[in-house]
C-alpha cells in the first residue's frame, strides 16, 4: 500500500467520494477516499488541489482532520468547484498534497482559544475547534465567532447547534440580514469579537473570512488586547502549483501555498497595507 | 436595589461621565421590561423615548413587502436603542422588536432635551457620545454593504 510520502505532489492521485452532504444552497462537503490506496496525513489549516478532469484544479483546505478519509467543504463559485459539487457518492477526482503549513494550534495550549469565521471560513477552521473540543483540559475558554450573509448560508448548522448546547464553548453566530422569524444576531463579526468573554492576555485567535472581514475582526481582537503576535490568519491567493514554484499565489516576498496559508498578524501587517498585492 | 445612576455608571456610553451628570441623566429614567414579540416601539410612532439594554436582545426591524419584516441589526445588553428622540420630527424609523425577554432603562426624551437645553456642556457631552454610538453603527453597516460573503466576496 503507498504511504503519504509516496504520493506525489506533481501528479494528481485519484480519489473516490464516499459522502458529500449539502451544506447550503451552494456548498458541500465532500468524504473522499483514495481510490489506489494512497494516504493523505492532513493537519489543520493545510489543503490539497483537487482536480476535476478536463475542467482544472482548485486549492481547498480540510474541513475536518481524521486518519481516515479526506473531508473537505467546497462552495460552488466557477467552473472548477461547481463540477466538484457535482459529483455523487462513487465519483472520482483528483487530489495533490497536503500542501501549506498548519494553525498552531499546540500552542495555544493553556490560554484561551478564539475562533473567528466568516462564510466559507469556518471550514478551514473547523479543524481547529474540533481539536480544541477533543483536548478540551488543555484550554482555557474557547470561543467561535461565525458570521454569515443570511441564515441559510450558514455552515454545519446542525453541528452549530449541537456546539451551542455546550457549556465549556462559547458560540455566538451573527448574519448579515435575517428575516424577522430569525432568532439570533444580525451583525458584523467584529461585535461578537468585541463581546465575547475571553482572556485577551492569554488569547490566541484564529482568524479565516473574507479579507475584508479579517481586517475588521483584527481591529477587534486588537482593541481587546489580543497581542498581534498571537493573531493567525488564513490567507487565500490564486494559488496554482501548491509548491512555491509558479509564484501565482505570492504576496509580497512570501508565497501563500508554501509559506502559508496561516500567517501571524504581525508578519502578515505590512503586506496587507499595501494595495497592489 | 441598584440604582439608575449605578445601572449609567456600569454601561461604555457613560464611561467616565462625572455623578452629577448622571445623576441628572439618570432622573430622565425609568425600569421598565419587555416579554418575547413585544415591541419597545413601532415605527412611525412619536420618538418620546429611548432605550438602554440590561439584559436581553433587541431586534431592529424594517416592514419591507412582499419579504415582510426584515431585522436591520440586533442589539444586546449595554446598548443603546433610539436615537430619534433626538432629532426632529421625533418619529421612529424602524421597529423594534424583544427577541429574548428583554430589561432595559427608558428615557424620557422630552425630560433629556430639556436639561441640555439648560446645561449646553451636557447636551455636547451627551451628543457626543450619541455620535459615537452612530459612527460605530454606520461602519458596521458599511461594512455589510459590502456583502463580503457573496460570491465576490
Amino acid at each position: 500500500m503507498a504511504t503519504a510520502a509516496e504520493l506525489s505532489p506533481m501528479t494528481p492521485a485519484p480519489f473516490r467520494v464516499v459522502s458529500r452532504r449539502r451544506e447550503t444552497s451552494d456548498t458541500f462537503t465532500f468524504e473522499l477516499e483514495p481510490a489506489g490506496g494512497a494516504a493523505v496525513r492532513p493537519r489543520p489549516g493545510q489543503f490539497t488541489m483537487l482536480y476535476v478532469l478536463g475542467v482544472g484544479e482548485v486549492p481547498i483546505s480540510f474541513s475536518g482532520v481524521t486518519d481516515g478519509p479526506l473531508v473537505h467543504t467546497v462552495r460552488a463559485v466557477g467552473a472548477v468547484t461547481e463540477a466538484i459539487c457535482a459529483l455523487e457518492p462513487g465519483g472520482v477526482l483528483g487530489v495533490r498534497g497536503p500542501f501549506g503549513n498548519c494553525w498552531p494550534i499546540e500552542e495555544a495550549a493553556g490560554g484561551d482559544v478564539v475562533v473567528v469565521a466568516g462564510g466559507i471560513g469556518l471550514a478551514p477552521l473547523r479543524p481547529v475547534l474540533q481539536h480544541a473540543l477533543a483536548n478540551r483540559s488543555r484550554y482555557g475558554d474557547v470561543v467561535l465567532d461565525y458570521g454569515g450573509r443570511t441564515p441559510q448560508d450558514l455552515l454545519f448548522r446542525e453541528e452549530l447547534a449541537q456546539l451551542g448546547r455546550r457549556t465549556d464553548l462559547q458560540v455566538d453566530v451573527t448574519v448579515d440580514t435575517a428575516a424577522g422569524d430569525w432568532r439570533g444576531r444580525v451583525g458584523v463579526v467584529p461585535k461578537l469579537v468585541a463581546d465575547a468573554r475571553f482572556d485577551p492576555a492569554a488569547a490566541t485567535a484564529f482568524v479565516c473570512g473574507p479579507e475584508i472581514m479579517m481586517r475588521f475582526t483584527v481591529e477587534a481582537l486588537l482593541e481587546r488586547g489580543v497581542a498581534p503576535e498571537r493573531i493567525h490568519l488564513s490567507m487565500e491567493r490564486n494559488m496554482q502549483c501548491g509548491l512555491g514554484h509558479c509564484g501565482h499565489c505570492q504576496l509580497g516576498p512570501t508565497l501563500i501555498c508554501r509559506d502559508g496559508p496561516v500567517y501571524r498578524y504581525d508578519e502578515l501587517e505590512p503586506l496587507l497595507e499595501v494595495r497592489e498585492l | 436595589m441598584e440604582t439608575i445612576a449605578g445601572i449609567l455608571s456600569g454601561v461604555p456610553l457613560f464611561d467616565g461621565l462625572d455623578e452629577s451628570r448622571l445623576e441628572l441623566i439618570a432622573g430622565c429614567g425609568s425600569n421598565c421590561g419587555f416579554d418575547v414579540d413585544e415591541y419597545l416601539f413601532r415605527e412611525g410612532e412619536p420618538a418620546a423615548t429611548f432605550f438602554l439594554i440590561r439584559r436581553g436582545d433587541v431586534a431592529l426591524e424594517l416592514f419591507a413587502p412582499p419579504r415582510g419584516a426584515v431585522t436591520i441589526e440586533t442589539l444586546q445588553a449595554g446598548e443603546v436603542v433610539g436615537w430619534s428622540w433626538l432629532f426632529a420630527p421625533y418619529t421612529w424609523h424602524f421597529d423594534a422588536r424583544a427577541v429574548s425577554p428583554v430589561r432595559a432603562v427608558a428615557f424620557d426624551g422630552g425630560c433629556l432635551r430639556g436639561k441640555c437645553g439648560d446645561d449646553p456642556a451636557l447636551g455636547y457631552d451627551l451628543m457626543s457620545r450619541f455620535a459615537q454610538v452612530m459612527i460605530e453603527r454606520l461602519q458596521m453597516t458599511r461594512l455589510r454593504l459590502l456583502d463580503v460573503y457573496g460570491n465576490g466576496g
